[in-house]
């Protein structure tokens, strides 16, 4: 108590612990928040890498060029049996999605992107949200958020050429096998002349959860109704956003349709890789049909404010462990993080007009 | 005046579970915003019951204190020793309740709801804007280290009575494990 005696060495002696023991608390929160040191991979790494030095101010970091666009999901029922989720009984669900093309830059033309994406964010009149960012490939070249990092790094335009150095990325290659099936995607892959005759993937896997519990792994995609037209010669002059025209052009005739084709893996299938693309035996179920009848810009558009999270699932549905599917959640939130402070600030660059 | 010097076991109770709770929510708060590992999402999930969790708790310890008499502070505190120790006693009240509902307004921002360990979601309190979403987003940041600065005071505070004044003010939020004489 207070009228303890006070020894005046001890004094000395116990600020030095207070000190001591307070430092340490400090310390160990600074280095939580990845302060000192090499944190490793972290999802501000990433962000920083894909904006590159000039980053485009209130835009998507990864993405970047995108038109928004709504319609509804009219779902068959067939996958009912195995998800309790309400997406997937037989009804219909409204979506405000996004067609985009790869890459940083808001202003690159739409045909030189080597990968274009369907992004989808499903809700339903009880409040249930689920979201999906799917892409060309079918899969990924790497297995895990760090050697993600190394083909990013390995792909990087060098700042002389303008160009990524052709023998890093052969490197590369040719020490991660596993992406094999990727690369032959790459290789087969022909560009079509609209966002609406693309197959777009989901590429990591996810279950689906049944009224018992029971976990079921499966992959979907968005496959076109339409059939590929050839590429005008319009197109292939070169204009900017050869595909967002084509998009808006093609939807004054009719909407644009895709079946949701739902894969189930079998027991010899990883769902946690995804750089193995299934084989077409897999079952495959047709969920219902996307229908998408609107685009609209994406600046002020009702798609801009939406993070395309593949992680926000509704019940009856889960995340695997995929270790990149995981890793994509803190990725784009800290992408969101950055563009939606600058739209708050009003940060301006070149591309904020677009 | 009132002629208790320590918390009672309710109080001390609260304070104690909050205490881990909110030091193990903002640890985690900072690693997992750059975690790319795959219990990243779940962490993601359980600080949002978490969060809720505490403000329950700070509410609760509210209620709690107008059913208990609490220790007056020692009388030989000068005047300003007494306003700093309340006003960061104020100070670390406002931010508990802050921090979670920053929280709670930032996820709603983004269109998504915030549930309670899966068994319930809470109703959504602002519409979706990418704006808003940044403006809870980084309220939510900022709160979140001014709380841990002033959990440090506090600490640093709790630990200067205890050690160097060696007043009752520690003891009074510290359990007695021994028989009392």
């Amino acid at each position: 108590m207070s009228d303890n005696p006070r020894n005046p060495v001890n004094v000395k002696k116990r600020y030095a612990l207070i000190l001591f023991v307070m430092g340490i608390f400090v310390f160990g929160f600074l280095y939580a928040a990845g302060i000192f040191g090499d944190p490793g991979t972290t999802a501000q790494k990433f962000v920083n890498l894909q904006q590159g030095d000039k980053p485009h101010y209130s835009f998507r970091r990864a993405h970047a060029k995108g038109i928004c666009l709504q319609g509804e999901f009219i779902s068959n029922g067939s996958l009912a049996p195995f998800s309790t989720s309400e997406f997937f009984q037989r009804s219909t669900s409204p979506f405000i999605g996004r067609f985009s093309t790869a890459g940083a830059n808001p202003l690159a033309p739409d045909l030189a992107a080597p990968v274009r994406s369907l992004a989808l964010s499903f809700s339903s009149e009880s409040g249930q949200r689920w979201r999906t960012a799917m892409n060309t490939p079918p899969v990924l070249a790497v297995r895990t958020p760090d050697e993600f990092y190394q083909q990013l790094v390995a792909l990087t335009p060098d700042p002389a050429t303008g160009k990524p150095d052709g023998r890093k990325v052969k490197e590369f290659f040719a020490a991660h096998p596993e992406s094999a099936a990727f690369n032959q995607w790459k290789k087969d892959y022909i560009p079509t002349s609209s966002f609406a005759t693309e197959q777009y993937h989901s590429i990591n896997a996810f279950y689906l959860i049944d009224s018992q519990d029971n976990k079921h792994a499966v992959r979907w995609a968005a496959v076109p109704q339409a059939d590929v037209q050839p590429m005008t010669s319009n197109m292939a002059t070169g204009a900017p956003d050869a595909l967002q025209a084509e998009a808006e052009q093609r939807l004054k005739h009719d909407v644009i349709r895709f079946d949701l084709m739902v894969s189930f893996a079998n027991a010899t299938d990883d769902e946690n890789n995804a750089t193995i693309i299934w084989p077409k035996e897999r079952t495959t179920i047709n969920a219902g049909t996307i229908i998408i009848d609107t685009v609209q810009a994406q600046s002020g558009g009702a798609c801009n404010g939406i993070n395309y999270d593949p992680l926000v699932l509704p019940t009856g549905m889960k995340a695997t462990d995929d270790p990149i599917l995981k890793a994509r959640g803190s990725a784009y939130a800290e992408s969101y993080r950055r563009r939606a402070r600058e739209s708050l600030l009003q940060k301006k660059d070149v591309g904020a007009n677009q | 005046m009132s002629n208790v010097n320590s918390f009672p076991t309710s109080a001390k109770l609260l304070h104690w579970i909050s205490a881990v709770l909110i030091i193990c929510m903002l640890f985690i708060g900072v690693t997992m915003i750059q975690s790319l590992a795959v219990w990243q999402n779940s962490a993601i999930k359980l600080h949002q019951s978490f969060g809720l969790l505490v403000l329950i708790l700070v509410f609760l310890r509210l209620t709690n204190r107008f059913f208990i008499k609490t220790p007056d502070f020692p009388s030989d505190l000068t005047y300003l020793q007494s306003l700093a120790a309340k006003s960061t006693q104020i100070l670390l009240y406002a931010l508990m309740i802050a921090l979670p509902i920053s929280g709670l307004l930032m996820r709603n921002a983004a269109g998504l709801p915030v549930s309670f360990f899966g068994a319930f979601d809470l109703p959504i309190l602002v519409a979706e804007g990418i704006k808003t979403y940044s403006l809870y987003r980084e309220m939510h940041g900022l709160i979140a280290w001014s709380l841990f600065g002033v959990i440090v005071l506090h600490i640093s505070a709790a630990l200067h009575h205890g050690l160097i004044r060696q007043d009752s003010v520690l003891p009074s939020m510290l359990f007695k494990f021994r028989s009392r004489k």
